[in-house]
């Protein structure tokens, strides 16, 4: 079986991208206001962005999930199942 | 000398050295082979390597050194956030790629990967000395995580120190990586606690976080505009830099699958957030006024806050967490070092007819050798050195990208315009640091303007134009290219286990 490294996996790949503009567009977040318990902006919007970096990295993996198989001809070592 | 505090601290340290010695009996593998010393078998599931890339990356001298620059500089301090925002995409992306060929290819380093695909020993050369170069300073800045807190305790002399390093040197001799895969797991349980307790009971003693914000002077809680492309740069350069360091990449490959990283990709940002947090230690520190201290400076901001606020038992719990947070990177990166050393120096040069339990003994006796260098620089040598070097660090590692990452997607950049490239971006790199005091902002001047940025990823650039450029040469003078080793089926391979 081939993984799905195909055009669809590349376009849910894209949205791998939006974490770089929300952070590296540093005017757009380099304020107190709007304030948040009295947290500035520049603060918890980073913070936010940690836990929508991380949704978005889950939504990517379930959507371009590979299947589950050994391919490898000569493992070397055979692989201990994934006991964690 | 605070007795209760280094009571417990010493137990905590006990017992993760028993742990460590127990470690090379977990999942036993033939310790007299080099992917199962060095890579602890490539058998660590998603949740082992959660802990292992969290211990590895997360660093004790970063719990130490992000709040001190919050502490001390404000707001630009805190790129470390954003830089551990952008590492997982990219992990996402490329890592997986790197793990198949690796796998498939039996490549144990970064460098193994590049001699294999380019057909270039020199290249791999290139590869292996920098991520050696870059490591070595870094293990030197975890003992000053340690000292930094034995410090605080009022431990006087160096000596703990030497001890506590001679003890790690012999159970990652013994144990190999999966010493600090297992210490791992209690340094970030401990971290974990500490840092829970700290951003729930120090707030409520100041007053809340609009109490700490306030005693923020105004000027530091922003960036200022010309802090505007420093911060982003920052972030963006030292994400992209901190998988090409020989413990990442060590750390990726010793998972089990190309499934564990990309999970981990979505679940190691949990160690973000932590991070983020103790970066606001920093501004804990101002609010509760804690003064910088010789011969440490902002660096005590961490230490001499939790003096203040908790009670002698739990520090001694929360400087344990910082020390083996110390203990943890400085152990595979010492045998990230050593397996480049043995791979592709060693075995490429000296002895190419190396039997696999002679490539195991080298490795071993190079993570003794490594230490024995970090410990020597750290208390002969002034800890500033180490910081500066540190910092070349980041921008000599990003000079192998190229080779490194872009060699996962194509074979197009020539290997000798690779490496001619790799050189510049070097020499550049470093005497752009240099010139600044051996600071990581450089302003670039372009057409009249100065833009202050990350020498880094300047220095990244100005590598990529000449790489690029002396391909399409090499490519017209039809250069000898070499024989590829990897095939295109190579990079999505995937393993899993047998049921």
């Amino acid at each position: 079986m081939q993984p799905r490294d195909t055009s669809t996996a590349r376009a849910w790949y894209l949205l791998l991208l939006l974490p770089f503009i929300g952070v590296l567009w540093v005017p757009s977040y380099n304020s107190v206001e709007p304030s948040w318990q009295g947290i500035p902006f520049f603060y918890w919007y980073q913070f936010l962005w940690v836990l929508i970096s991380a949704v978005i990295t889950a939504f990517v993996y379930v959507m371009t999930r590979e299947p589950d198989v050994v391919r490898l001809e000569d493992p070397a070592t055979p692989l201990n199942e994934d006991l964690a | 000398m605070d007795l209760v505090a280094l009571g417990v601290f010493a137990l905590l340290f006990i017992f993760v050295t028993l742990l460590g010695f127990f470690a090379a009996r977990w999942r036993a593998g033939d310790l007299d082979q080099l992917h199962e010393w060095g890579l602890g078998g490539r058998r660590f599931g998603t949740v082992v390597t959660w802990f292992l890339l969290g211990g590895d990356l997360y660093t004790a001298y970063t719990f130490i050194a992000v709040p001190a620059a919050v502490f001390g500089q404000g707001a630009i301090g805190l790129f470390a956030l954003p830089y551990t925002i952008l590492i997982y995409p990219f992990v996402f992306v490329v890592m997986p790629r790197l793990w198949s060929v690796c796998r498939t290819n039996h490549y144990i380093t970064g460098a193994d990967f590049v001699r294999g695909r380019y057909d270039s020993h020199l290249l791999a050369l290139a590869v292996a000395f920098t991520g050696i170069l870059a490591t070595m300073p870094y293990i030197a800045l975890q003992l000053v995580g340690i000292q930094v807190v034995l410090a605080a305790m009022g431990v006087p002399s160096e000596f703990p120190l030497v001890i506590a390093f001679i003890i790690l040197a012999a159970y990652t001799y013994f144990s190999g990586l999966r010493a600090p895969a297992m210490i791992a797991i209690v340094k970030d349980i401990a971290i974990y606690i500490t840092v829970i307790v700290a951003i729930v009971v120090i707030p409520t003693r100041l007053g809340g976080y609009g109490a700490i914000f306030a005693a923020v002077p105004p000027q530091r809680l922003l960036l200022t505009p010309g802090q505007i492309t420093a911060y982003a740069t920052l972030a963006l350069g030292s994400a992209l830099a901190l998988f090409m360091y020989p413990h990442s990449i060590t750390g990726i490959l010793s998972s089990n699958s190309r499934v564990a990283i990309k999970r981990n990709a979505a679940l190691l940002p949990a160690y973000s957030f932590l991070l983020g947090l103790i970066g606001l230690l920093g501004y804990m520190g101002l609010a509760a006024g804690v003064q910088p201290q010789a011969p440490f400076g902002a660096q005590w901001v961490v230490p001499g806050l939790f003096l203040q606020m908790f009670p002698s038992w739990f520090i001694g719990f929360a400087f344990a967490a910082i020390a083996i947070g110390a203990l943890v990177p400085a152990s595979i990166m010492s045998i990230a070092a050593a397996n480049l050393f043995t791979r592709n120096i060693w075995r490429e040069y000296i002895r190419p007819n190396l039997t696999d339990r002679d490539e195991s003994q080298v490795a071993k006796l190079v993570s003794l050798v490594v230490k024995a260098g970090a410990l020597f620089f750290i208390v002969f040598l002034p800890t500033q050195y180490a910081i500066n070097l540190q910092l070349l660090g980041g921008v000599w590692i990003i000079q192998i990208l190229p080779a490194v990452v872009v060699g996962l997607y194509t074979r197009w950049l020539h290997r000798t315009a690779l490496l001619i490239g790799w050189a510049i971006g070097m020499l550049t790199g470093t005497a752009m640091a240099v010139s600044q005091n051996f600071a990581s902002v450089y302003p670039l001047q372009i057409g009249g303007s100065s833009i202050a940025g990350y020498a880094a990823l300047y220095a990244l650039i100005l590598n990529f134009v000449v790489t690029i450029v002396l391909t399409w040469v090499f490519n017209a003078l039809a250069l000898p290219a070499g024989a590829d080793q990897t095939a295109q089926a190579d990079y999505t391979a995937l393993a899993r286990a047998p049921s």
